[in-house]
């Protein structure tokens, strides 16, 4: 992971992140217990890429997407916006920075104010780094509703009277009127009817192509990581257990989470032969997570050193990594 | 793939749907012309405007659709769990057996819910109560309507329990619900509505809440319940990948109304609304972008209508690239558009040659 | 989402061309769908004109000792009778609607003042400060309100205006628990955090942000609250600790017609129904005023 790989230069550079909460208990709110919701990740996007992360319920990938973008603060670990470590900013130097860096929430419902009108929330970026005010700030809003698809005429509308799709397009206009460098899209098109869901994809996929901009997107839907990203990384209880291009993480998968998520994704064609490769039981608890690889109590090919020895993120092809001890490729029947 | 090869995961061939069994087997339960109204601030919402299906042994019928569809409110309105006020099912026929369950009382339709017709929802977390033991719930159900004594209510239950596949039931029999996960709590739910052995099953979105790992567990083991207990299965959802894997038979339902019925073969290769024709288009396939085809997803324009303000004509017109004055005008009727294939356009012929 | 709600919340149209731009407007109207809202705001509409308008609408000088008989029933002259000086009850009740209106308006600006400075810092801190001023605040009101309003009077001296402090200050836990509570709530509200990620200061966290969108169930409980301050003004003045004679105050009108409430009972009766009416009233507003933000929220 070097600084110009394929001549493109690297946007984001994370390396060894974690994230730890306490849980409460005991009266002073000491109790010892912690989740590691995000353990030790480490990951790169480049110019114009996107990066999908990808995985279920309580794996951190959420977390991890925030505490990138310093709305939490980093347990231990760095994280480069392109070459300046922004990992221990705080105040002003932190408020700068976050021109470049800008995040796209799940719930168009609770992610806008209420009580500021369309016009107001799109423009707040540019208000608050002082970007550009009066008239030349209303033509900027202006340009960017007709950018996503809003009618400008719109703007002194207020949330409520806009449709879901309508409000995380509002989201996107606001997230780039600063012209970020990289977009953590956070479950951006989950909370949308699949009919919507399209649009709010191809907008992302046109803007990221017309502004040269990155993405880190976070979704629970291989199917859609798929679409969007050039590049997955496959998150397991707060670690990626398996990173790299896009077709070959779909196509030939190396980690049998991997190989499990993507065979469990019901596809929309009825002749298409099932290849059951499933996992037992349920999710382990963060907080006590099972030892070795943290994956074992649930892998139907786990063995021995499994439970014993946490397996090492390791090369297994160009630009593809993989933590486990068997390389099911190679074991494939 | 051969064509007659019965592929075991799916119980089914691979053309999909079965086909020689399927005009033999017995319709258990068929809903004709229901319409459900809401009351709001608005005016009157109709939710669900003279739809119509049929459910049959041993068979999964999927009722697609997205949110404003009244897909859940169809599968509500049959089990007769509308609120009133605010909603009220103005009319139709649901046929169980003898019995209307649309006119019948309240204490019959009671002895029947959860009985022979029994509903599995969305949310396990809160379809359970949180203040009674698994075991307590479920010895409930089976003591009213099998009459069995407790002893052996709770037996049958913790026989259901190992047959969802949960391990340690004795043990799970006594826990409470906020102890057991999500997919657990599903097991629970399945099992709890078939310790009566219904005829019909109705599922609203039984694997929307889960984790994607745990829905394939979820959906194979009711696929193999069906097989067991041949109970006819109405499965509500928005996942057309679901539909895939699941239905025998697909209804698509848009704004309140059915606009197209067909096999699960049938709806996926030959689109015959154009609703359909965009939702199977809108979606992204796992695999299909790795293996080079760099399709565009197609999008579908526009939201759905208000269900207290719609249009005159075809409901989706305003947002159909195939719509003509005549589909402004006037409502396509439902008409069969080939064997078993029903559709509401009047262009359907042209939608299927494209 | 419940089914009703799902339909709800698709109601949104595109257009929304016909209904009237005034989010204000539509408010008030929301406001006033209630039936029991609307009764209560006439009252509170009366009650402020009464306040406003006391000298010219009152028929008699309600200082004025022997201005009729003493202890007379209603009567044409004195609609509401006369006390035990000879006062007019009625004209002491319009002008008791002044005292009444302020205790209301100062007793509460106190307490909504602090509580909201104390609840909003609390919650938008964090860590220390968060901890400090909420259990402060929890002590504080492990006494009751009633006690603390006495023990202020005590320090400070019988007074209506002391009164009026003292109910404020004995309310402060209570506004300031309701304030941290919704500042907690929007606090951890997706819009919120994207205006971090926006790259906001504190300033503009707090006051474009935090503040429109606590206010509006503040309103609700204050003015709720008017109704509290108020009854414990009068309890406060019915102990003598509050207004002192002769003020019209009702609180000490009731006080002092205990006596003759035998002899007499409409000294006590009119104040007392004073009093009733205006705390229902300020109730019947309240309530409707959360009714009309509460469903638009849903929908939003």
């Amino acid at each position: 992971m070097n600084n110009t790989d394929n001549g493109a230069e690297t946007v984001l550079q994370v390396a060894g992140l974690s994230k730890v909460f306490p849980v409460r208990s005991g009266l002073l709110g000491r109790g010892g217990e912690v989740v590691k919701a995000v353990d030790d990740i480490s990951l790169t996007v480049r110019k114009g890429e996107t990066l999908g992360l990808v995985g279920e319920s309580g794996c951190g990938k959420s977390t991890a997407g925030k505490t990138i973008m310093r709305l939490y603060e980093p347990t231990s670990g760095t994280i480069s916006l392109k070459g300046q470590d922004i990992t221990h900013l705080r105040g002003r130097a932190l408020r700068a920075i976050r021109r470049e860096l800008q995040i796209v929430f799940q719930d168009p419902f609770s992610s806008l104010n209420p009580r500021m009108t369309a016009g107001q929330i799109v423009g707040e970026p540019l208000t608050i780094h002082g970007l550009a005010r009066g008239r030349q700030k209303a033509d900027r809003i202006a340009e960017l509703f007709h950018r996503v698809g809003l009618r400008p005429d719109q703007m002194r509308r207020y949330p409520h009277e806009f449709s879901g799709g309508q409000r995380q397009r509002l989201a996107i206009a606001r997230a780039l009127s600063v012209e970020p460098d990289l977009i953590v899209a956070d479950e951006s098109v989950s909370a949308l009817d699949v009919s919507i869901q399209a649009s709010i994809i191809n907008l992302m996929m046109d803007i990221q192509k017309e502004h040269g901009l990155s993405f880190l997107f976070i979704a629970h839907d291989i199917a859609v990581v798929e679409h969007i990203s050039d590049r997955i990384a496959v998150m397991y209880l707060g670690r990626i257990v398996e990173m790299g291009p896009r077709a070959r993480i779909v196509t030939a998968p190396r980690h049998p989470y991997t190989k499990a998520l993507l065979s469990a994704v019901p596809v929309p064609d009825p002749n298409r032969k099932p290849d059951p490769f499933r996992l037992k039981g349920d999710v382990p608890s963060p907080i006590n997570p099972p030892s070795g690889c943290t994956f074992h109590t649930r892998c139907p090919l786990a063995f021995d050193r499994c439970r014993i020895e946490a397996p090492a993120f390791r090369e297994v092809g160009p630009g593809h990594f993989s933590a486990c001890h068997l390389d099911i490729a190679e074991n494939a029947p | 793939m051969v064509s007659s090869e019965v592929h075991p995961a799916l119980n089914r061939t691979a053309d999909g749907g079965r086909h020689a069994a399927r005009a033999a087997r017995k319709v258990v339960l068929s809903v004709e012309g229901l319409r459900t109204e809401f009351q709001t601030s608005d005016g009157v919402a109709i939710a669900v405007d003279g739809v119509s299906l049929e459910a049959r042994q041993g068979e999964t019928l999927a009722i697609v659709g997205e949110s404003g569809s009244g897909k859940s409110v169809t599968a509500l309105s049959i089990m007769r769990l509308i609120p009133s006020p605010p909603g009220r099912i103005v009319a139709g026929e649901i046929r169980y057996g003898d019995l209307d369950l649309s006119a019948i009382s309240e204490r019959e339709i009671e002895k029947v819910r959860g009985n022979k017709i029994s509903m599995i929802f969305q949310e396990p977390m809160t379809s359970l109560n949180p203040v009674l033991s698994i075991g307590r719930q479920m010895t409930e159900a089976i003591e009213t309507h099998m009459g069995l004594a407790r002893q052996d209510a709770r037996t049958r239950a913790t026989d259901m329990l190992r047959r969802v596949n949960i391990p340690e039931p004795d043990k799970r029999m006594r826990q409470f619900p906020h102890q057991l996960s999500g997919g657990m709590l599903q097991r629970v739910m399945i099992a709890m509505a078939l310790s009566c052995d219904p005829d019909v099953l109705i599922a609203d979105e039984p694997t929307t809440a889960l984790d994607v790992t745990i829905q394939s567990q979820i959906l194979d083991l009711m696929r193999d319940l069906q097989r067991d207990f041949d109970a006819a299965i109405i499965l509500i959802t928005h996942d057309m990948g679901v539909v895939a894997e699941m239905a025998d038979r697909v209804i698509v339902m848009y704004a309140g109304r059915k606009v197209e019925e067909a096999s699960v073969a049938e709806i996926f290769a030959h689109p015959r609304h154009p609703y359909t024709r965009g939702l199977l288009r809108a979606l992204p396939v796992l695999g299909r972008p790795s293996s080079g085809d760099t399709v565009r997803l197609e999008e579908i324009p526009g939201i759905v209508p208000a269900l207290t303000d719609l249009p005159v004509g075809c409901r989706f017109a305003p947002r159909c690239a195939f719509a003509t004055d005549t589909c402004r005008a006037e409502y396509p009727p439902l008409e069969e558009k080939a064997r078993g294939h029903l559709a509401a356009c009047w262009h359907a012929d042209q939608i299927a040659g494209t | 989402m419940s089914t009703l709600q799902h339909i709800a919340a698709e109601q949104t149209p595109e257009e929304e061309a016909s209904r009237p731009r005034s989010a204000r407007w539509r408010f008030l109207r929301a406001v006033v769908a209630n039936r029991g809202a609307a009764v209560g705001l006439a009252i509170v509409l009366v009650l402020i004109v009464a306040a406003v308008l006391a000298q010219v609408i009152a028929p008699h000088d309600p200082m004025r000792m022997g201005a009729g008989p003493r202890l007379a029933g209603p009567s044409l002259a004195y609609p509401f009778g006369t006390d035990e000086f000879g006062r007019d009850i009625l004209s002491r009740v319009i002008h008791g609607t002044r005292l009444t209106l302020q205790i209301g308006t100062i007793a509460v600006g106190i307490s909504l003042t602090a509580g909201l400075l104390i609840g909003l810092l609390a919650g938008y801190a964090g860590g220390w400060p968060e901890r400090i001023l909420m259990r402060s605040v929890d002590v504080i009101f492990s006494f009751t309100e009633t006690l603390i309003a006495l023990a202020a009077v005590a320090v400070l001296g019988p007074s209506l205006t002391n009164a009026m402090i003292a109910v404020g200050i004995a309310a402060i836990p209570f506004y300031a628990r309701v304030t941290y509570g919704v500042t907690l709530v929007e606090r951890n509200k997706p819009y919120f955090e994207a205006a971090i990620a926006a790259g906001a200061a504190h300033t503009r966290l707090i006051f474009v942000h935090l503040l429109p969108n606590i206010i509006p169930p503040l309103i609700v409980v204050a003015t709720l609250g008017v109704s509290t301050a108020v009854l414990a003004a009068a309890a406060l003045s019915f102990l003598g600790l509050g207004a002192q004679p002769p003020s019209p105050e009702w609180g000490a009108m009731l006080a002092s017609g205990r006596e003759y409430i035998s002899r007499a009972p409409w000294v006590m009766i009119f104040p007392g129904l004073a009093i009733a009416i205006s705390v229902l009233a300020f109730n019947l507003l309240g309530d409707g005023i959360r009714e009309a933000l509460d469903p638009r929220q849903r929908k939003e």
